[in-house]
């Protein structure tokens, strides 16, 4: 197949991107950047922790693990040291919508990058001698970055609580009675349904172009045979949500207690159009930062909270979630934090926003898009994760024009529409003189 | 969404004691970059690495003189002072000079480390002019106004406040006691609510006068600007500033080693850290010792350390070990977590891969590997966006590196035998170590 009739998307000049597909049904995106002599290679695969059978969470984010544990050609350790003699930087990431895997290297280790990652896309060997030590790994990785955490453990159980039926209610890292029982053959079942060229998306963004790109990832990449077709990844869905949960963390570690509100929301992948757009700006000047309302007003004008902010995470393969959060300052209670956020979003549901907060918001958001293109591997995940869960290099270019599209009277409508206070989450995380007083505690 | 990975982010860097100086590393192995050195006609300096690929501007700069400098009783007011820059100057007040900044689609951030105080900005390179006279404003003539100054320190109590029963915090205000003694490196840097009370309007401006001069000013820039640009901007930015600072001196200093410090607690695992002698980076042993650090427990995740705790046993998500350079004191720190009933199983081991590095040094094919890790890392680590270029030459000009030093830097490690590191593991790790450990008690078990 020639680079023209495989392309998605041919590149028209050098420093376009570039969007083909190889004859396995692998996706590749190319970005160029001839800023510094450095490229980064980024493969996604379609599958995360939302896509782990029952019973078995954390074994995709194992299974992340276990890829660097050597294939039959390039034993275990051989990549590290390949990646580590050139001064390349590497790591891998588990979400619950996709694994991927990275390194930054200079261009001419490129190829070598992609024959070792092609290698371990189809020819791991995992044995019961490499399993062990690294599931203690993975344990210990769950006691320093949950147990040993007060505000990892209650993000895993506000997630828990606002997800009724939906995986994403599950810990990308997993449980750890479900982890203490992960095995190979669990493993090895992850990695054969999901690992083939027709379920990945290969990102390289730095100082090479696209066909160099492509000849190379046709050598390497090019040469696995395209596994099964997969289904469609149809997860279990939320139900209609009608109540308002409260979940508490007492903890002796806390001093300053902190609150979050979250809602399910919807994702650019599923949504009517705009709505997505209107979430994101919705975010940002209800919580964006220092010129978010929810800064002015209860850190600046009441001087109530420490800090507090919105964020939407709309780049999810299903309905994701809106938050608003905040932590009291000085003599102030949590309650009225609470409250004084509870008031913000009424506000925006009521009278909305105005034509000169909707105009700063929008140049923020596109600015940050253009400062994001000052870092390769910022933007190598950005396009990695959103053709992860399911938009297009196209839908990503237009979002600058999709963002400045969007109207006040949008933005209160996804308010209205999405911030019911009549269905949240709220997480309360508290000191533990509190059990014995305070009225949220169990 | 939270993201687990499978090597520990930053996982080199979550050491106990500030690091000024990242970048003493190698170089890359193709240098596409050019540095021009601009120096303006009322002889600002700042190094330029003009690049249009995209249309923003990155000023890095630093003050040398950050949290030392605070006065005895006053701790935490460079770091406080560092909050109030954007909070107006000059005729405006917190909201307009905000909604300026906002406006000319700027980002503007300052910090105080130990050595210096650092700011930088992000522009849009077409927005710069406006942008870059905030800049000015904001250092020549911040407000540091009652009302937000009073906020930004409530801000930091809070912070403080909270972390009061963290025990990660409550360590490491330990270990910086244990380590460092009366000397100001052991100081908490965002300082004590009592210092913080007493810090007035008035101490903050003197403090910024004793720092903000053109003497100890170190500037870098990357983006859309050419030189002849960039010198008009530098002197709009920095010409009002005097011409030299009036610093404390601050006396030079070593941590404390033979000693162990506890900190109890019952958690789900157990922090153990270790900290030895260090090298000073001017030291002619510097790289010996720094390519030693790396075989022993470095950046990469093929040392010594790595592959003994975490790939064949298990015992820890993270370990590493990393040479601290300040200003003022050196040191080699190892830390770890591990789980609670092997924490003293890991700390003999850390222990015995230590005494074996300085009983027998290197092999050459470890040396071999660490030398094109650190040369051909080089480009990766430091200089793939334009923060990391500008951060990147900020730190070489403020250790006077030279111009050179990129090129040069790759000859000094390509220089270095394994005598040399055998030589300076012996000298740095026979000392007995300060070790902490944070958890539960150690129990000693056989094996």
């Amino acid at each position: 197949m020639t680079f023209e009739a495989a392309a998605v998307e041919a590149p028209r000049d050098e420093s376009e991107i570039g969007n083909f597909l190889l004859s396995n049904g692998m996706e590749v995106v190319v970005i160029p950047d001839h800023r510094a002599p450095t490229v980064t290679q980024m493969v996604f695969y379609k599958a995360g922790n939302a896509d782990e059978p029952p019973g078995k969470s954390g074994i995709a984010h194992f299974l992340e693990h276990l890829m660097f544990k050597g294939t039959s050609k390039h034993p275990a350790g051989e990549f590290d040291a390949k990646v580590a003699e050139i001064g390349g930087e590497e790591n891998a990431f588990t979400s619950s919508d996709y694994t991927a895997y990275y390194q930054t290297v200079t261009p001419e280790a490129l190829g070598t990058m992609m024959e070792f990652e092609a290698d371990r896309m189809r020819h791991l060997v995992l044995t019961d001698a490499v399993i062990v030590p690294e599931r203690d790994v993975i344990l210990q990785e769950r006691r320093l970055r949950v147990e040993d955490n007060p505000e990892g453990l209650l993000e895993e159980e506000t997630q828990a609580t606002l997800y009724q039926n939906h995986p994403y209610r599950i810990p990308v890292i997993g449980w750890m009675h479900e982890m203490e029982q992960l095995n190979r053959s669990d493993a090895v079942a992850f990695y054969d349904r999901y690992y083939a060229p027709n379920n990945a998306i290969l990102v390289v963004a730095g100082d090479v172009d696209a066909g160099t790109v492509w000849r190379l990832a046709d050598k390497t990449y090019g040469a696995i045979p395209r596994g099964p077709d997969l289904p469609q990844r149809v997860r279990p869905q939320e139900p209609e949500q009608n109540t308002k949960r409260t979940v508490v963390l007492t903890d002796p570690r806390v001093t300053v207690p902190s609150f979050e509100k979250s809602w399910v929301a919807p994702c650019y992948r599923i949504t009517e159009p705009g709505e997505a757009e209107a979430l994101d700006l919705l975010a940002e000047i209800l919580g964006g930062g220092t010129r978010s309302r929810i800064n002015q007003e209860l850190v600046v004008k009441q001087g109530i909270a420490s800090w507090g902010g919105a964020y939407f995470q709309g780049r999810s393969l299903d309905p994701s979630s809106f938050t608003i959060y905040g932590s009291p300052r000085g003599e102030a209670t949590i309650e009225a934090v609470e409250d004084a956020l509870d008031a913000e979003v009424r506000k925006i549901i009521e009278t909305g926003v105005t034509d000169v907060e909707l105009e700063k918001g929008k140049n923020r958001l596109v600015r940050s898009m253009i400062f994001a293109r000052d870092s390769q591997t910022g933007m190598a995940s950005i396009y990695g994760k959103a053709l992860a869960t399911g938009s297009t290099v196209y839908d990503l270019e237009a979002w600058p024009l999709r963002v400045r599209a969007v109207t006040s009277t949008q933005v209160q409508a996804v308010a209205r529409k999405y911030l019911n206070p009549d269905r949240s989450v709220a997480g309360y995380l508290l000191p533990r003189e509190s059990a014995t007083s305070g009225d949220k505690s169990r | 969404m939270t993201m687990f990975n499978r090597l520990p982010i930053g996982a080199a860097k979550p050491l106990l004691v500030a690091l000024v100086f990242l970048g003493l590393a190698a170089m890359p192995a193709r240098a596409a970059m050019a540095i021009q050195e601009v120096r303006t006609s009322s002889g600002i300096k700042a190094w330029l690495v003009e690049d249009y690929s995209i249309p923003i501007v990155t000023v890095r700069f630093a003050f040398r003189g950050g949290s030392t400098q605070d006065p005895s009783g006053k701790e935490g007011l460079a770091n406080l002072m560092a909050g109030l820059f954007d909070e107006g100057a000059g005729d405006l007040d917190r909201e307009a000079f905000q909604e300026r900044l906002d406006d000319a689609g700027a980002e503007m951030r300052f910090d105080a480390g130990r050595d210096a105080v650092y700011g930088s900005m992000r522009v849009l390179a077409d927005q710069k002019d406006v942008a870059f006279d905030l800049l000015r404003l904001a250092i020549e003539q911040p407000r540091f106004d009652q009302g937000p100054t009073d906020r930004v320190r409530a801000q930091i109590v809070s912070g403080i406040t909270a972390e009061a029963k963290d025990p990660e915090a409550v360590a490491k205000i330990a270990w910086g006691k244990a380590l460092y003694g009366e000397h100001p490196y052991s100081r908490q840097d965002e300082g004590t609510e009592q210092t913080l009370a007493t810090a007035k309007p008035s101490d903050l401006k003197a403090l910024r006068k004793r720092l903000f001069a053109r003497g100890n000013l170190t500037i870098a820039v990357a983006g859309a600007i050419d030189a002849g640009a960039l010198k008009r901007d530098l002197d709009r930015i920095f010409g009002g500033l005097p011409a030299e600072p009036s610093l404390v001196p601050v006396a030079e200093t070593a941590p404390k080693l033979a000693q162990e410090v506890r900190i109890p607690y019952d958690l789900p695992q157990t922090g153990l850290r270790l900290a030895y002698a260090g090298v000073s980076d001017k030291d002619p042993r510097f790289f010996a010792a720094y390519l030693m650090n790396h075989i022993l427990g470095g950046e990469a995740f093929t040392s010594r350390l790595w592959n003994e705790v975490r790939e064949k046993r298990g015992l820890a998500y993270h370990i590493g070990s990393t040479l601290v350079n300040n200003d003022h004191a050196s040191a080699l720190v190892i830390g770890t977590g591990t789980r609670p009933d092997r924490a003293a199983e890991t700390l003999s081991l850390v222990r015995t891969e230590v005494r074996r590095m300085a009983e027998e040094g290197v092999s050459e094919e470890e040396l071999e590997a660490a030398k094109k890790n650190v040369i051909g890392g080089y480009a990766v680590d430091h200089l793939n966006s334009s923060s990391a270029i500008a951060n990147t030459l900020v730190a070489i000009q403020m250790e006077d590196l030279g111009i050179d030093y990129i090129e040069r830097r790759k000859r000094l490690i390509q220089a270095v035998t394994v005598e040399d590191v055998r030589s300076v593991a012996k000298q740095l790790l026979s000392a007995d170590p300060a070790v902490m450990i944070v958890g539960a008690p150690l129990e000693r078990r056989k094996g």
